[in-house]
């Protein structure tokens, strides 16, 4: 093994000052180490230090049924698990050909849309804290709680509900979920503009955030940014637009794009795209069909021999689910492409040169999530 | 590109050396390991169909051999391929990078090295990215643990 064994080949030179920021650093939203190299207040060069909370989920995915596996996707990006869930369920019912009830596509994507803005609103709030507005935390805080109070009632769980099975959904969603949601989407689009009054008009804010963090669409295309970071930089990404699943198709939504590239224009892109999920919402709620809540299933499932691939948008870019099958009950091989570590990386390129401070705000408007990249 | 048989005679046209498959979603292509680097170079590079979007890059375990695998996509027409190589020496597996064709790759390749041993020539910085430098190659089939020794059984 040692000779296998490669060496640090950075070469750095003998006065660079290092500085490490993390594992436990409050603005990297996880046991992120970044290892900045400062020239003054200038940043030189910085590199990621991952692995802290690899937790081997690919090699558990080879020894669990694929019902099980759906528990550990949830662990990935949590604040998407919902989305994570569904890329599996997707795999496996294209797998066996088998089509979910109508009932169950409706479902999801409320699901879908409500996880998408509870992760922004959470996004929102430490993005404002990142940059010294205490403010935004609290007011994002108290509307991300009245998603997860719907969660709740449903299902029993805040944030990891593993609430998709292949095929369907766990059980049926509490009679209040339709009126509750519809309650929120009519609070949220009044909280909505304190948010603008808050944050996205505030002078020192811009001053932080515009023309900071500079990322080309090629740039975007090159790392494999995607998510709202990628369209940010005018990178058209968006999978449920691209490769449309589930619902998708049928429903009437913009994809947001700007291109400007900076983190002003990332924050932009977020900010609106909480309104078009309020749309999508609004589409939806009131016209969840009656009906099963899961298609007819066995208890263990097996795919049948092939190789399969699904995507899906959750709120930080695109998941890629890869499954390679024997035809037993476990799956030969398991590879999840999450968006949060192809996005990682192109930190070093946009942070080059750039003030120390800059690099928070730039982390920031990224939208890491840790476990999401060691998974 | 809209049309299935165009697309096919595109891939064709531009690498006739290539094995076609049809994919149970998408159209696979696999490429023998001398003439990947070249080929990774025509698929990103052609003026058609470019494919500049290298969504993931992960390798797979048969015991006999490793297979590493591509999806890439093309941001103009969207279409999407999957491109196979076959790297059969697993005392010494090593392939070719593409890091300097698709930047993200670096970081993949180095994912891959680190759960697979797979050595990826040219690297710019092949270091292991989630676990110790002495710690084996988990995702290798006959990988065991001798610390935490659970085994489960097909």
């Amino acid at each position: 093994m040692s000779e296998e064994t490669i060496k640090n080949i950075i070469i750095r030179e003998e006065d660079d000052y290092i500085v490490n920021m993390g594992p436990q650093h409050p603005s990297t939203h996880g046991v992120l180490r970044l290892e900045v190299c400062l020239n003054g207040e200038t940043v030189k060069y910085l590199i990621p230090h991952i692995g802290y909370i690899h937790r081997a989920i690919e090699k558990m995915s080879e020894s669990d049924t694929y019902k099980q596996i759906i528990h550990l996707t949830d662990r990935m990006d949590y604040l998407s698990a919902h989305m994570n869930n569904e890329a599996v369920c997707l795999a496996v019912e294209n797998a066996l050909e088998i089509e979910v009830p109508e009932r169950v596509k409706y479902i999801r994507v409320v699901l879908d849309e409500l996880s998408r803005l509870a992760s922004h609103h959470l996004w929102w709030s430490a993005f404002g804290m990142d940059l010294g507005a205490l403010t935004t935390f609290f007011y994002g805080m108290r509307d991300r709680e009245r998603i997860l109070a719907i969660f709740e009632e449903s299902f029993g769980s805040r944030l990891l509900h593993s609430f998709n099975t292949p095929g369907g959904l766990l059980h049926d969603v509490h009679p209040n979920f339709q009126k509750h949601t519809m309650e929120f989407v009519k609070y949220f689009r009044k909280k909505l503009p304190e948010y603008k009054q808050l944050l996205t008009d505030n002078v020192i804010f811009h001053n932080r955030t515009k023309g900071i963090g500079k990322m080309s669409r090629d740039t975007a295309i090159a790392y494999g940014v995607t998510g709202p970071s990628g369209r940010g930089s005018g990178f058209a990404c968006d999978v449920r637009k691209v490769a449309p699943y589930g619902l998708y198709k049928e429903l009437e939504f913009k994809e947001i794009l700007h291109d400007e590239g900076d983190a002003f224009a990332r924050y932009m892109v977020r900010m609106e795209e909480m309104e078009e999920s309020l749309n999508i919402l609004e589409q939806v709620v009131d016209n969840i069909p009656e009906g099963a809540f899961t298609a007819k299933m066995k208890p263990i499932v097996k795919l049948p021999e092939g190789e399969y691939y699904q995507r899906v948008e959750t709120a930080r870019g695109e998941l890629g689910v890869y499954i390679v099958s024997d035809g037993k009950k476990f799956p030969y091989r398991v590879k999840f492409r999450s968006p949060n570590f192809s996005n990682l990386f192109v930190l070093n390129a946009l942070a080059k040169g750039g003030l120390i401070a800059d690099l928070v705000a730039i982390s920031g408007s990224l939208d890491l999530v840790i476990p999401d990249i060691d998974r | 590109m809209k049309n299935k048989e165009n697309f096919k005679a595109f891939l064709a046209g531009l690498l006739p050396y290539a094995q076609l498959q049809d994919g149970k979603q998408y159209n696979e292509l696999t490429v023998s390991l001398d003439k990947w680097h070249e080929t990774a170079q025509k698929l990103r590079d052609n003026k058609e169909i470019p494919f500049d979007y290298l969504i993931s890059l992960t390798a797979v375990d048969y015991l006999t051999k490793f297979t590493v695998v591509y999806h890439l996509e093309s941001t103009s027409t969207h279409d999407l391929i999957v491109v196979k190589t076959e790297v059969e020496d697993r005392d010494k597996p090593q392939i070719d990078t593409v890091s300097d064709i698709w930047v993200t790759a670096e970081y993949h390749e180095r994912e891959v090295f680190d759960l697979f041993g797979i050595r990826f020539n040219h690297h710019p910085d092949l270091r292991r990215l989630f676990l110790e430098d002495d710690y084996g190659f988990p995702l290798r089939k006959d990988f065991k643990d001798e610390v935490n020794i659970i085994e489960l059984h097909n």
